[in-house]
């Protein structure tokens, strides 16, 4: 399969939209474009799926390569494995859903649209880049349109929320792009310096430019996944965006991250990802369990679930810091299940918002007898985040314990069970929030004529509820996708380790 | 005829009345939904039946002993090459027997609900809750392997919080279904923590594996576990302790058990089925099926027994003071419970030492009967009387008939008198005990004499006591309350008599038991005093209970508050969790962390204001800044040149 393609449909339906007159017609394109999309990225796991089966064992499948900038050796290289592909499906998935939420925006619709499908371009690119230069390209590219969604159509203090979300992410780019240019000049393939991240990844950086260059882009990277203490964006970007903005920022933004922080920074330099490791646990730690007691406080339904999205990144971060087959594994499930549940999280509490125009838990009460669809879907999302059997986060969450585990050491042992306690925690806030809002009785009886969810709604909810129900049922399906591939990640890290 | 064959739909077909019900009965087939869960629960009792026929009479037993028979079995999720979770069933004593128990009891729940519930608005949700409860107990009953355990665990919680929860426009019911899942949470905690060691340790998930590596004292997991130690106790004396929290937690045991009386907020059948006779035992289940493991730690049975016989102690007396009839049921529940705790921890594995264990799933057995039936006629009486509480009732024999006999049967069976079920299971307890810890008899036989007190001032106090004021606007209830009343007496009164150590042991080999009379005569003896005595209290209403009481003074009322260990609770979590822990989490994150980054833009603000002052757009002070620096890189060229 051609990757290119996966760029070219969202190009194409970014600028079909720009010839749209009115919202009828801009969002039946962008809808088209996003159904196309799902499509072609079910046929790529076909098509791998295919290859693999038939004995092809590279690394990257379908590659493809052009010179860009001869000068600099920056090339357009695209290249996909499992992981790339578990995060290309995550993304279809969550692009489709928001734009069926956004499905009555009035507002610049057009505007609206376009910024939504460039995001979602930026996304796609970056997840199949295999040049990082390309992928820096596409990391920018998904920065700016939040920006401008969150000013534009946002609520609450949106301007200061959409420049603080703008800068920190500008300044982990930046950092990014420091180690980038580090790596770059340490990197001597064939007599030339290179971006190409597969040769990077076969030649040897420098144990001491690997110490200098890895902070730079693993903070860098992890200020996109929520990072403790570069964390500080999430809630407020987070509430002051519309919903489906909210919804692309936690289910793909935030993924970026952490994908960077396993492609880029751990697989290039595993040496110093060693060297750091404890450091990594220590913040990730931090941010699981402090998140957690944060989100027990809030009383505003988008900061439970932006706190929360601290706390369960940081499950990512521990399984790249811990650095075993079975955590990264884990982390790379929790990156997929946590973009699908905080989707649905943040997309039936936009749901809830666009009636009551509230979204305090002590103000709403009783939803499930006035809205019971949508009750059942904010229900299924918390159960999905206190780590359910039967839906995606425990399969996640118990990988990644059990990688953990595997470190002997007092200080892993100590962050793992700090982590596990979280598990409390989580349950301790998600059944407030439920209790509050959703159960309990009707507080107030104006909200008892409010209408259940429109058909958009409801089959925006069913496509994330679904993906989430296939983790959590048939988890073997994502770990037999990702498995080999961060066998290599995980292998090639300590070939070089062993090797020094 | 092959287990694999059939045995896959007992799980199966749960989940699939689950899966119908829950999306589509409430919008299509509304009342349809209890015949169909009621008709699903038949097919699958039937084929339990026909399991544990065809397992204890036909080809469970090889060589004399029953064998774990795996007939189903897929690999979930691999963790590394060699752990994974995998998905099966197993058949052994204990798996087999609960197969039973869980869809016999949850077949007379499903039928007794279809009167009970009729014309509730979430009719068809009660049942799909219900099936999925099933399936999750059944699930965890059959698990081949710790971590599916865990999985199935953790399913029984939710479909408890639904359940309890199911009432949910009343803040008491919210905050009772919160109260359970957090406090189960907590307890899982320890599970997880506990099956994390394990599996580091002996490099498998799998039950029958783990035992065997474990056991053998030659392997090098057996070895690597022992030795590896953290704050001078071993990981397998660890990794047993808090595999035991997490039993203890979903068994209501001391000090987790407040979460089970406040449970009462769901409808009483649900109480009958998941809060008396199935998920409540779970964690008696637990220590049974690991109990190889725990057989090998005299440290951690000693943990057990203490912690079964306090919660039976403790439980039987608060049972004493409580007013609330499904309250006193949920405390003599923990205190039966305690019961087959204890008997596990004063067991050992194998033959006659092994008699603890056979006495502690065969009080499981016949509690379950029991107790549901309980709760059964509970429910029919709150039905009636529309209140919990006993001030409400008194006198209600002639009203209800049927609920009075089955509600005395059951009564006299968990009184421990012969020759209903509970005096065999009792005894054989108390025998277990006897033998292997006196002190743990004696809490056990001055138990057994509270429950009896406790048990028939409920029944005086419902039954008996004064004239009926209850002005009944319908009878009794209609047969599809009656009969499983009725089946579930006539199993309280049977059950007693199964030969139960020829089929449930902790080898597989079978344990012939015989009752003797001269040990049975002091329990028995007491239990018939304090009935006695009960019936001098309640039988009549008089004065001399709130005599009692008050010359008890402190202690009643503590008792009364039960021993205010709620309050405890509520103040670490109150007080300590919320604003010592969560508060400043969220000031802090607020005010410094994100404070620091809100710093940072505003001294970059700051300095980009002094300096801005520089950008005028005035050409002439530019000139005038050119020139300057000029003069100024002269001066100092001049100046350093020299």
């Amino acid at each position: 399969m051609n990757l290119s393609l996966l760029i070219l449909i969202p190009l194409l339906t970014a600028i079909a939209i720009l010839f749209c007159k009115g919202l009828k017609q801009v969002r039946v394109v962008a809808l088209l474009g996003a159904v196309i999309q799902l499509f072609a990225a079910f046929f790529l796991l076909y098509a791998y799926s295919n290859e693999r089966a038939a004995g092809n064992t590279s690394q990257m499948l379908f590659q493809d390569a052009y010179i860009w900038f001869k000068a600099l050796k920056i090339d357009y290289h695209v290249g996909v494995d499992g992981i790339s592909i578990a995060m290309i499906l995550l993304t279809s998935f969550v692009v489709l859903a928001g734009i069926l939420v956004s499905w009555r925006q009035e507002r610049m619709s057009k505007e609206f649209f376009f910024l939504l499908i460039l995001l979602s371009l930026g996304a796609y690119g970056f997840f199949i880049s295999l040049d990082l230069f390309m992928l820096f390209f596409f990391l920018e590219i998904a920065v700016i349109p939040k920006f401008l969604l969150i000013g534009i159509w946002g609520s609450g203090k949106k301007e200061y929320s959409a420049m603080k979300l703008a800068l920190m992410l500008m300044g982990g780019s930046a950092l990014v792009f420091v180690g980038l240019l580090g790596l770059y000049f340490n990197s001597t393939f064939g007599g030339t310096t290179t971006f190409d991240l597969l040769q990077i990844a076969q030649m040897h950086i420098p144990v001491e430019v690997q110490k200098i260059f890895f902070p730079f882009i693993f903070i860098g990277f992890g200020i996109f996944g929520a990072l403790f203490p570069f964390h500080t964006w999430v809630p407020d970007g987070h509430s002051s965006a519309p919903t489906a903005a909210s919804m692309f920022l936690a289910g793909i933004s935030m993924k970026l991250g952490g994908y960077g922080c396993l492609r880029v920074a751990t697989y290039l330099m595993p040496e110093a990802a060693h060297y750091y490791s404890p450091v990594i646990i220590v913040l990730a730690t931090i941010a699981i369990i402090y998140g957690a007691f944060a989100t027990m406080m809030q009383k505003d339904l988008k900061y439970i679930n932006a706190y929360s999205s601290v706390s369960h990144c940081g499950f990512v971060l521990l399984g790249i810091g811990m650095l075993t087959q079975t955590s990264i594994n884990g982390a790379v499930m929790q990156m997929v299940s946590h973009g699908l549940m905080t989707a649905l999280f943040f997309a039936a509490i936009g749901m809830i918002y666009d009636r009551t125009h509230t979204r305090m838990t002590v103000q709403l009460g009783g939803l499930l007898k006035i809205m019971p669809f949508i009750s059942t879907v904010f229900v299924l999302a918390g159960l999905c985040s206190l780590g359910l059997p039967g839906l995606s986060g425990f399969v996640a969450e118990a990988t990644v314990f059990m990688g953990s585990w595997q470190n002997a050491d007092t200080l892993y042992r100590v962050a793992t069970i700090l982590s596990c306690a979280s598990i409390v925690v989580t349950a301790v806030y998600i059944l407030r929030a439920v209790g509050q809002a959703i159960m309990g009785p009707v507080n107030n009886t104006q909200y008892l004529s409010l209408p259940d969810a429109a058909w958009n709604e409801k089959i925006a909810a069913t496509i994330l509820v679904i993906g989430i129900v296939v983790i959590g049922i048939a988890p073997f399906l994502l770990s037999d996708l990702i498995t080999p591939s961060t066998q290599t990640i995980i292998e090639h890290t300590f070939n070089n380790i062993s090797f020094k | 005829m092959n287990y694999a064959s059939y045995i896959t739909w007992i799980p199966m077909l749960p989940m699939a009345s689950f899966v119908l019900v829950g999306l589509f009965g409430r919008k299509y087939f509304k009342n349809l939904a209890g015949v169909i869960g009621t008709i699903v629960l038949l097919a699958i009792t039937v084929l339990s039946f026909i399991t544990v026929y065809q397992y204890f009479f036909v080809d469970g037993k090889v060589n004399d002993v029953y064998q774990s028979i795996i007939p189903e079995q897929y690999s979930w999720l691999q963790f590394s090459p060699n752990l994974s979770i995998d998905i099966g069933i197993v058949l052994d004593p204990i798996s087999v027997m609960m197969l039973l128990i869980v869809s016999f009891v949850s077949l007379m729940v499903h039928v007794f609900s279809l009167s009970y519930m009729k014309g509730e608005e979430r009719f068809s949700t009660y049942y799909a809750f219900l099936s999925l409860f099933t399936f999750s107990m059944l699930g965890l009953v059959v698990s081949t392997n710790i971590f599916q355990i865990y999985i199935f665990w953790e399913l029984v919680g939710i479909s408890s919080y639904l359940l309890i929860g199911f009432y949910y426009d009343r803040p008491s019911a919210v905050a009772a279904s919160k109260k359970a899942f957090i406090v189960t949470r907590f307890a899982d905690l320890g599970f997880l923590i506990g099956i994390l060691i394990l599996a580091f340790n002996a490099g498998t998930l799998d039950f029958h594996t783990l035992i065997e590596r474990l056991t053998n004292t030659q392997s090098s997991q057996f070895i690597s576990i022992t030795t590896s130690s953290f704050l001078g106790i071993s990981m397998l004396t660890w990794a047993l302790i808090l595999v035991f929290v997490g039993g203890a937690g979903k068994s209501a045991m001391f000090p987790l058990q407040v979460w089970l009386p406040d449970a009462m907020e769901g409808p009483t059948p649900v109480s009958a089925l998941i809060h008396a006779a199935t998920m409540v035992v779970a964690g008696v289940y637990l220590v049974a099926r690991l109990f190889p493991l725990y057989s090998l730690d005299a440290i951690v049975l000693n943990i057990v027994s203490y912690v079964g016989a306090i919660s039976a102690l403790l439980a039987a007396i608060i049972a004493c003071t409580q007013t609330d009839i499904k309250r006193v049921l949920a405390y003599s529940t923990i205190s039966q419970i305690g019961y087959m705790m204890f008997a596990l921890g004063v067991s050992r594995y194998g033959g006659e030492q092994g008699l603890g264990y056979m006495a502690s799933m065969f009080h499981l057995f016949t509690h379950a009967f029991f107790k549901s039936l309980l709760f059964l006629c509970a429910g029919a009486i709150i039905h009636l009387v529309h209140s919990n509480e006993m001030k409400d009732m008194g006198g209600l024999k002639k009203l209800m008939p049927v609920t009075h006999v089955v509600f005395l049967i059951a009564c006299l069976a968990i009184a421990g008198i012969p020759p209903f079920s509970g005096f065999f299971s009792k005894e054989e307890i108390l025998t277990a005990a006897y033998n292997s810890n006196k002190f743990i008899y004696a809490m056990g036989v001055f138990t057994s004499m509270l429950t009896a007190f406790y048990m028939f001032r409920l029944y005086f106090r419902i039954f008996h006591n004064k004239d009926s004021h209850v002005e009944a606007d319908h009878s009794e209830g209609s047969l599809s309350m009656k009969i499983p009343l009725v089946i579930l007496a006539i199993c309280t009164l049977a059950s007693g008599f199964v030969p139960f150590g020829s089929f449930v042991t902790s080898d597989g080999i079978s344990l012939t038991t015989h009752v003797d009379i001269v040990f049975s005569i002091l329990p028995v003896t007491l239990s018939v005093a304090a009935i006695l005595f009960a019936a001098k209290l309640y039988y009549m209403q008089n004065e001399l209970p709130g005599r009692i009481a008050s010359s008890l003074g402190t202690f009643y009322h503590a008792a009364y508050k039960k021993f205010y260990i709620d309050e405890v609770y509520l103040f670490i979590t109150k007080k300590i969790i919320f604003n010592l822990v969560g508060k400043p989490a969220a000031w802090i994150d607020r005010h410094i962390v994100d404070g620091f980054m809100n710093l940072l833009a505003s001294i970059t603000a700051k300095i980009s204001e002094m300096i801005k002052g520089l950008q005028t757009g005035k050409v002439q002070n530019y000139a005038l800044y050119f020139f300057g620096g000029i003069v100024g890189l002269a001066v100092l060229f001049i100046y350093l040149w020299k």
